[in-house]
């Protein structure tokens, strides 16, 4: 995508505001920058490929497909490997796995008691417009 | 009463689409419930739009399992929407035309029309949109373990795909 054409992120915010309207069936004012996906907005595990999917097609244009690789936003994945995850804390590998693989997400105060079960809580509207915008431009 | 809400598949494009019919009829013992006589007002016997988006679900999820020749456990996970504008009654014919929009190994997302037939106007008439998300079982429990016997895709739907001449 050229310079000229990119879109804005006021743009973005807007596009992925409906796209969460509509996956979560939530209100559009809901819908805020620090709004978490799991704990404010009530995002549940499927919600995430759904929101995958709408932003994929959201996003895609004729000459530019907007694909979405399994792991490549969502967290969850990585989950998945023992070494990752121990007593439920996620292990200082897989913490860095986090950072290399999703710049989007601010990890903050959540690295010092690295709960799995906390980490849905860490995906905000905001970090969503960030993955969006940073693909965008590697597009 | 059997767990089959549709027919007949009467059309079928792999990995892409498929159609399929459910004639309603008043031998289904719901119909008098849905709705009874009650006080002065009659019965009124129509097709509940619960079952009609279980419809949708199982002609959906037979082509979502299609694509990986019915391996994979698919359950329905998500009714991302539903509207259904009319009723449908006894005589009537319910088509579901249901498409894949998106899959990948965790799951699929489809989108249906559902069209209903009158044999007195000898017409179809689109009454309703259906997105479903369909999860492949297996893939996304994280650990728990299901029986290797699939399940989802028992007898009955085995009847269904045995009449569309299955397996293509």
């Amino acid at each position: 995508m050229s310079a000229g054409t990119m879109k804005s992120r006021e743009e973005i915010m807007s596009d992925v505001q409906e796209v969460l309207e509509e996956a979560l069936g939530v209100d559009a004012d809901e819908v805020t920058p620090d709004a978490t996906l799991s704990g404010d907005l009530g995002a549940e595990s499927i919600d995430y490929l759904d929101i995958v999917f709408r932003l994929e097609k959201k996003f895609s244009t004729p000459d530019k497909p907007f694909k979405i690789a399994q792991g490549e936003m969502l967290p969850e994945n990585l989950m998945t490997d023992a070494s990752l995850v121990e007593n439920g804390k996620v292990t200082a590998k897989g913490i860095a796995l986090l950072k290399d693989r999703m710049p989007h997400l601010s990890l903050g105060s959540w690295e010092s008691d690295p709960q799995v079960t906390k980490l849905g809580e860490l995906f905000t509207v905001k970090s969503l417009v960030d993955f969006v915008e940073r693909k965008l431009k590697n597009c | 009463m059997r767990w089959m809400w549709i027919d007949s598949i009467i059309a079928f494009e792999p990995k892409a689409r498929m159609v399929a019919i459910k004639n309603v009829s008043l031998a289904e013992e719901h119909l008098h419930q849905h709705f009874a006589a009650e006080g002065s007002l009659p019965a009124q016997p129509l097709m509940p739009n619960s079952l009609i988006l279980e419809g949708m679900a199982q002609t959906a999820g037979i082509l979502v399992g299609s694509v990986n020749d019915f391996r994979e456990k698919v359950v329905l996970a998500k009714v991302a929407s539903a509207t259904i504008d009319a009723d449908v009654g006894p005589g009537q014919t319910i088509r579901y035309d249901a498409r894949i929009e998106r899959m990948d190994a965790m799951g699929a997302a489809t989108v249906g029309t559902v069209s209903r037939f009158d044999h007195i106007s000898n017409a179809w008439t689109d009454i309703g949109t259906i997105e479903m998300m369909f999860s492949h079982l297996d893939q996304n429990m994280q650990g728990m373990e299901f029986p290797e016997e699939n399940f989802v895709f028992g007898e009955n739907f085995k009847t269904i795909l045995r009449n569309a001449g299955f397996p293509r």
